[in-house]
């Protein structure tokens, strides 16, 4: 296993049931990314009663409250010492590269052999900043979702947060209330509500089956593992956190970020239709639980829409970056895993990993803990039971005819 | 989704954009267009050629378009404007992405009609103020569309067709343009 996550852990507990020689190898401690590579007021999307591992589940006395980062370390700390996971902490993977009918891996402390890897080192290991990013003045300054920590570490003055995905509408939120000006940049995002007749919108989720449609039943998987992270909060209050929420905040709301023109900041004048397209999304996402509802005869509430994403009356198209306006970027436009010691050639052009459900295009390679790994649960904590029990299952089968 | 007719072969465009998604190179192509000064402000287009999927092409027959500036620009009026023709651009793209995310949803469409407006002030381009760009200020499209659906299918038609339009996609982002002298 490459990462000791709650991904690399549960395929641990599942590897120990079947018996099975297995080792954690971590570059860091156990829960690395949720101790190190967060920012201070970070929480999860999920409430703490669907935040479970398997046989471990949340047992304090707020089940629909969301961790803290901190919180979600101590979780997984708990659920490595429960299970007795074998875990070398501070060794780093540098290369895996196929040997014989097995794997060479060679770490910071050595080599090692084994028959079957399993990555495990989560989906959000590097951030992606677009290209034109370099061709911003140096005045402003830059920095990633992986840098940010706190408002007070920003400059005053303006910040631009670009992505709309639930890092962005967090961050801006929080730059907003510490009182600096914010600009937000929207392209394609996910709305959702946080509750919705009276119940966590993720219950729903679970509930009414969404979150178990399956990597082979989806028309375009690709696009379904793009999809961005949803505008969610996981606040004490519950409290919705869309565009409008952010626009009644006072955060000013352009297009997509296309390109820089002689320091000017180009935005798309494409906003209205990507409010269009999640907003409808949103509806489509409600009726489906409405009529779920009705057939479970499940009542939790009456029917309730939000209304329609407000168009601002004229966004801007484009941003004068020297002039002093804007004095912060934060990018809040995705991350990606980390593949670089990798020399197995199962990486798309695109670089990303081959695989079908967590079997990846090479004998005895695996992956977990990826966004819709083998269903829309995969992307949450939640989604790793099933994952890990299925592809620990199709790992041991490999052994098996291996052995044979 | 076979009974219904919008005229778009959907299964052609599946399949090539599955065949493209690993054939880049092919994916590429070039649109054409040769222009010839008429006198006044009044001058034709022509298309006929094009490159795509690796070779040279053609369209079946030569398309000409005259362009021309209206009376009250003190011209002869001898073709639609430059900038009208950024509307029947938007306009056609559009509906064809209606018409084939119709058809590949299994909407049949009974008619398709959309209203384009263009609002334009006009002293960016007579150098009148330097703070009013020459281009347009605003395009606002509107969709008068008979299908068997309803409302909400009828807006995600609408949506998607502007997700998929290039036309949408070059009037809403920036594009780099070379202008030159050979």
């Amino acid at each position: 296993m490459v990462g000791a996550g709650h991904a690399g852990l549960a395929a641990s507990h599942f590897l120990r049931e079947r018996a099975i020689d297995h080792l954690v190898i971590e570059r860091g401690e156990v829960a690395n990314s949720w101790r190190r590579e967060r920012w201070d007021s970070f929480r999860l999307l999920t409430p703490n009663w669907q935040t479970r591992l398997p046989g471990h589940a949340y047992e304090g006395p707020d089940p629909d409250g969301y961790m803290t980062a901190k919180e979600v370390t101590r979780f997984i700390e708990g659920f490595a010492a429960l299970s007795r996971a074998p875990v070398r902490t501070g060794t780093e993977v540098t290369s895996v590269r196929a040997a014989g009918d097995g794997y060479r891996v060679t770490t910071s402390h050595g080599e090692i052999r084994c028959r079957a890897v399993v990555i495990a080192g989560g989906a959000c290991n590097r951030p992606v900043v677009p290209p034109f990013s370099e061709a911003v003045p140096p005045s402003v300054r830059q920095l990633t979702a992986f840098d940010y920590r706190e408002p007070g570490q920003l400059p005053d003055g303006g910040v631009l947060v670009v992505g709309a995905s639930a890092t962005g509408v967090q961050l801006a939120a929080e730059l907003r209330r510490s009182g600096r000006p914010v600009v937000l940049s929207v392209g394609e995002h996910v709305r959702l509500p946080r509750t919705y007749r009276g119940r966590d919108v993720l219950w729903w989720m679970d509930a009414s089956g969404v979150w178990d449609q399956r990597h082979d039943e989806v028309e375009d998987l690709a696009r379904a593992r793009r999809l961005p992270s949803p505008q969610l909060a996981g606040t004490p209050e519950r409290a919705t956190l869309d565009l409008n929420a952010l626009t009644a905040m006072g955060v000013e709301l352009v297009g997509r970020w296309a390109a820089v023109r002689d320091g000017w900041a180009l935005f798309s004048g494409g906003l209205r239709n990507v409010f269009s397209l999640a907003d409808l999304k949103m509806e489509r996402l409600l009726d489906t639980f409405d009529a779920w509802a009705r057939t479970h005869g499940v009542d939790p509430g009456p029917a309730e829409r939000l209304p329609p994403t407000r168009v601002p009356e004229r966004a801007r198209l484009r941003l004068d970056l020297r002039g002093g306006e804007i004095r912060t970027i934060v990018w809040a436009t995705g991350f990606r895993p980390d593949h670089d010691w990798l020399h197995v050639p199962v990486l798309d052009d695109k670089g990303r990993l081959r695989h079908d459900g967590g079997i990846v295009d090479h004998p005895g390679l695996y992956a977990l803990g990826l966004p819709f790994l083998r269903r829309r649960r995969s992307t949450f904590i939640n989604g790793i039971e099933a994952d890990a029990r299925e592809v620990i299952a199709h790992l041991a089968g490999h052994l098996a005819a291996r052995a044979r | 989704m076979t009974t219904v007719a919008n005229g778009v072969n959907v299964q052609a465009l599946l399949e090539a954009r599955e065949v493209l998604k690993g054939a880049p190179e092919a994916a590429r192509f070039v649109w054409r267009a040769t222009s010839t000064w008429r006198g006044g402000v009044h001058s034709t287009t022509t298309v006929k050629e094009f490159y795509g999927l690796g070779q040279e092409r053609s369209h079946k027959s030569e398309a000409v378009f005259d362009a021309d500036h209206p009376e009250v620009f003190a011209a002869e009026d001898q073709g639609i404007t430059p900038i009208e023709y950024l509307l029947v651009g938007l306009a056609s793209c559009l509906t064809a992405g209606v018409a084939s995310v119709a058809q590949n949803r299994g909407i049949q469409l009974r008619s398709v009609e959309a209203t384009l407006e263009g609002t334009h002030d006009i002293r960016g381009i007579l150098g009148a103020d330097p703070d009013v760009r020459n281009g347009f200020d605003d395009i606002t499209v509107t969709f008068h569309i008979d299908a068997d659906a309803s409302q909400q299918d009828i807006e995600a038609l609408v949506a998607q067709s502007q997700k998929r339009s290039a036309v949408f996609d070059a009037l809403t982002n920036p594009t780099n343009v070379t202008v030159q002298v050979a």
